[in-house]
């Protein structure tokens, strides 16, 4: 390889080693390098936070190896292992038919409990990930996640008399163009004044939170009309839920939101690598000067791509509303955290579709698994579980910030220096 | 004795995945001798310099100091054994003196705890006596000139022992000027026995101040020989390893009407203060102008205010007839306004994007790019498959990151992506800084192929010799000003004046 590159050649001079202090890896090798290195980062990052969880609940006198199994039986994901010869019924139909695996066990109720969590976290991990795209750590996801679900509340309890399919659609849009416009104000200060978009959104969400006290709690607007002494808001009339397709209404079935968030996965994949609007928000994320100089509004950028955030985490509050909760309290607004968990999934799915689904999943398995509801007691206690969860999740994020697949990369490095 | 030799530099091997930096490098160093390092970017000069300055570990070969192998480890150990670098980024405090500066990390004490300024100021005056680098050492670093800045580096290295000093491209800052001052201090500081290796790629210099120079190219000594006898030609055909072009061959002008007039434009730099102070010219299809100057006197606010980044105070562009002054980056590119910024790597690429991507950042609004805000990858890749062809793009295929190319080739994409946009007036701000002399010569040959093809080209260039070698007229900007207008035959000396505030007969 090396004499390859120094071959004299006299009618052609060969191209010259690249400068500018980045040592040329080969090209294709560097990309393969950091495609893989894509993958081994994360895998890595949650691999470890698990060992280091494992550690924990050893020294709590458990055996980890069947806490963790506990708490994948826990989460539903075990489902898929039990093939066998069962009869479904189709959704929205009374028809059965025949299917690889049992849609009425345990595991598979808890599998649909597992997707409800996760199908929100997707939601605000988009909305963290279109901002970063643009160069923009959007925390508000929080926030913007409140305001949707404030919105779907309010118009889910409002216009009883809209026919269902409107009236759905009517919420999931006015939540998705509120959280945009909250969003948005972020984008619009960065914009203009230069407010860092970082401290703008944590206070977007504490003003999120306390508009959502006072609108659910006592005297507010948005507060139940039946039992004036709880605050909490009506139940959606019925026409405005998401259909349930598997499992029970009355039981927290699995409503159509985890496919509204796959396709907003999608849709997001497309926007940002397939469309005009997508490139832009790409070059100003990577290099807002450059972007200017092409003739880019780095300002019209930072405020759409805020919008677009906020939406998409603004239709996660409404799937959760319109697809299990159906109504929300001011104490639920305050202990409500899918917003900073769909942060954590998109940073550890480094931003990419495929990857802040996966993360979203990951998060959404690890809470059900380890809810008291869930997870066998005589295998690992779960107050105990609750803060095992709470751990591995903080451990991910503490590794994401080392990037492990860099420190790798340094490693080989150094190696190679001091051999 | 006189002659052996003080340092060398025995058979060094470094090794970068996928490259030969250095391979069986061996150079020695004399005694009170300028050694000079020639080579293209990329040639290996700054990791062999950076393994003798004890920042990297050669994974083959030995240091040899005063006849004895001597293992550096670290910058602390190489500064131990005498030797000291100044680097082309100078790494000083700005709001300390230049006296806190140069004692920094080996401050004279008082008390064991607190710093004896006095001492340290004593020890300062002393050196800047002794080898003739006049500073003043209560000066703060931000207040003193950047040619200035360049001894403290220096006399921070003497301070330190250093009997051998690595001049990193040390006139890259200077102008011509200051350029002689260093090395009217190079030689006092050979006449007192200092040893010295003197990095450039800059012919003329080398020649100059060297007595002997060494040649690298693709991490291989080429030859060591003595400057006496070396011209630039033979020098340029080491570095490059064929015949180099270095004069620029072009024939008469041509000009046509204006392309390009700026009339007594003001613009405000970020802080709010006046960076362009009433310039008006103007620049006709089919002529170069080429604007020389000292780095901050309005040049890049200047650049800005054509192209649309930076909206004027007052006065007025016009391109083709068309007023934009004041307008947006798009609609200055949509009058015909093509820009090869001067700092590629902040607003000529975005490097994490790929050249189809990078070659697409105007075009993508368009089709064949894009269709009703979709993006047409093939149509992008095919365009980008072309320009990499057309501008001879080398290290990369399309879907290669723009960070992963050299300089020169980075250049060329920038290059590709501004003039196939076919632009009347094309603006080049430092075309070629930092690119090596077959890269140069390509963006020479560009920009003048551009002027037969009657645009206007508005050359921005800190280097007179490539405002000698292309301009047909030169305008030199001092203090947000056009401190007089020169044609190509003036002397590097005449327009030093003009760049530094003296007044010039010529002026306008």
């Amino acid at each position: 390889m090396s004499d390859e590159l120094l071959t004299e050649d006299a009618e052609r001079p060969p191209d010259p080693p690249p400068g500018d202090g980045i040592p040329n890896v080969g090209t294709a090798r560097f990309q393969a390098l950091t495609r893989a290195y894509g993958f081994i980062g994360p895998i890595g990052t949650t691999v470890l936070a698990f060992f280091m969880g494992g550690l924990v609940v050893l020294v709590t006198g458990h055996n980890p190896l069947s806490v963790y199994r506990a708490i994948f039986n826990g989460t539903g994901l075990n489902w898929f292992f039990h093939v066998g010869n069962h009869s479904a019924r189709i959704p929205f139909s009374t028809h059965h038919m025949w299917f690889p695996w049992d849609t009425a066990s345990v595991a598979a109720q808890n599998l649909q409990q597992t997707l409800l969590l996760t199908a929100p976290m997707m939601l605000t991990g988009l909305g963290l990930a279109f901002a970063f795209r643009c160069g923009l750590f959007n925390i508000g996801g929080q926030g913007q996640y409140l305001i949707g679900s404030y919105v779907a509340v309010w118009l889910g309890t409002s216009f009883v008399h809209l026919q269902p399919f409107a009236h759905v659609l009517l919420c999931l849009v006015a939540a998705t163009l509120a959280g945009a416009l909250y969003a948005g104000i972020a984008g619009f200060l960065k914009a203009t004044v230069g407010a860092h978009e970082v401290i703008s959104t944590i206070m977007l969400n504490w003003i999120a939170i306390w508009v959502g006290s006072y609108l659910l709690g006592d005297g507010g607007p948005l507060q139940n009309t039946t039992q004036k002494e709880i605050p909490i808001s009506n139940n959606v009339v019925d026409g405005a839920k998401l259909p349930v397709f598997w499992g029970l209404k009355e039981l927290q079935g699995l409503s159509i939101g985890i496919f509204i968030a796959i396709a907003m996965l999608v849709l997001y994949w497309l926007l940002i690598n397939r469309t005009t609007f997508g490139f832009e928000v790409r070059a100003v994320g990577f290099n807002a000067d450059a972007a200017r100089a092409a003739g880019i509004s780095v300002a019209r950028n930072y405020v759409l791509a805020m919008g677009v955030a906020g939406g998409f985490a603004a239709l996660g509050g409404a799937i959760d509303i319109l697809g299990w909760e159906y109504q929300v309290g001011p104490g639920d607004v305050q202990v409500s955290e899918v917003g900073f968990l769909g942060l954590a999934a998109a940073l550890l799915g480094r931003n990419t579709a495929v990857g802040v689904g996966l993360g979203a999943l990951l998060f959404g398995g690890l809470i059900n698994g380890t809810s008291g509801r869930q997870l066998d007691p005589s295998i690992f206690p779960p107050e105990l579980a609750g803060n095992l969860a709470t751990i591995i999740q903080g451990l991910v994020v503490l590794f994401i910030g080392l990037n492990l697949g860099g420190l790798a990369v340094w490693y080989r490095r150094r190696r190679r220096r001091s051999a | 004795m006189a002659d052996a030799p003080l340092l060398e530099l025995r058979g060094i091997t470094k090794r970068f995945p996928g490259v030969l930096a250095n391979d069986k490098v061996t150079i020695d160093l004399r005694r009170g001798e300028v050694h000079a390092l020639l080579g293209e970017n990329g040639a290996g000069k700054s990791t062999l310099m950076n393994i003798l300055y004890g920042l990297y570990t050669p994974d083959e070969g030995q240091i040899v100091l005063n006849g004895a192998p001597v293992e550096l480890g670290s910058t602390k150990g190489a500064i131990e054994a005498g030797i000291g670098m100044v680097h082309q980024h100078f790494m000083l405090i700005p709001v300390m003196t230049v006296s806190e500066n140069i004692v920094l990390a080996t401050e004279p004490k008082r008390n064991g705890v607190f710093l004896d300024y006095d001492a340290a100021r004593k020890r300062v005056r002393e050196l800047s006596e002794r080898y003739g680098l006049a500073v003043d050492p209560d000066a703060r670093i931000d207040r003193i000139s950047v040619g200035q800045q360049q001894r403290v580096e220096i006399l921070k290295a003497l301070y330190r022992g250093a009997e051998i000093l690595i001049l990193d491209e040390p006139t890259a800052v200077l102008t011509p000027q200051e350029a002689q001052e260093l090395f009217e201090i190079i030689r006092s500081l050979k006449e007192q026995g200092k040893s010295i290796i003197f990095i450039s790629h800059k012919l003329n210099e080398v020649l100059e101040i060297a007595d002997r120079i060494t040649v690298l190219r693709r991490g291989r000594v080429v030859e060591t020989i003595p400057a006496a006898g070396a011209t630039e030609a033979s020098l340029a055909r080491m570095m490059v390893g064929r015949e180099v072009l270095l004069r620029v061959d072009k024939q008469p002008s041509h000009p046509q009407g204006a392309l390009l007039e700026v009339e007594d434009l003001v613009v405000h730099e970020d802080r709010g203060l006046e960076a362009v102070r009433g310039v008006s010219f103007q620049v006709r299809g089919g002529e170069i102008v080429g604007i020389a100057g000292v780095d901050a006197n309005g040049q890049s606010e200047l650049i800005d205010a054509i192209a649309g980044l930076r909206a004027p105070s007052s006065g007025r562009v016009v391109v083709d007839g068309r007023d934009i002054t004041g307008a947006s980056a798009k609609e200055a590119i949509a009058a015909g306004v093509g820009h090869v910024p001067e700092d590629r790597h902040k607003r000529g690429l975005v490097l994490p994007f790929s050249l189809t991507e990078n070659l697409a950042l105007h075009a993508y609004r368009t089709a064949p790019a894009s269709r009703r805000g979709l993006l047409n990858l093939r149509g992008m890749a095919e365009r980008a498959q072309r320009l990499l062809r057309e501008f001879d793009v080398r290290g990369g295929t399309p879907t290669t990151p723009a960070g992963a190319l050299s300089g020169g080739n980075q250049q060329k994409v920038v290059l590709a992506r501004e003039l196939d946009a076919d632009p009347t007036v094309l603006i080049a701000a430092q075309p070629t800084r930092g690119l090596d002399v077959g890269a140069i010569e390509f963006v020479h040959r560009r920009l003048v192929e551009q002027r037969d093809a009657g645009r206007a080209v508005l050359l921005v260039s800190l280097e007179l010799e490539e405002i000698l070698s292309l301009s047909d007229r030169i305008l030199v900007m001092y203090e947000g000003r056009i401190a007089g207008e020169f044609p190509p035959t003036a002397t590097e000396e005449e327009l030093g004046l003009a760049m530094t505030g003296g007044r010039s007969q010529e002026a306008a």
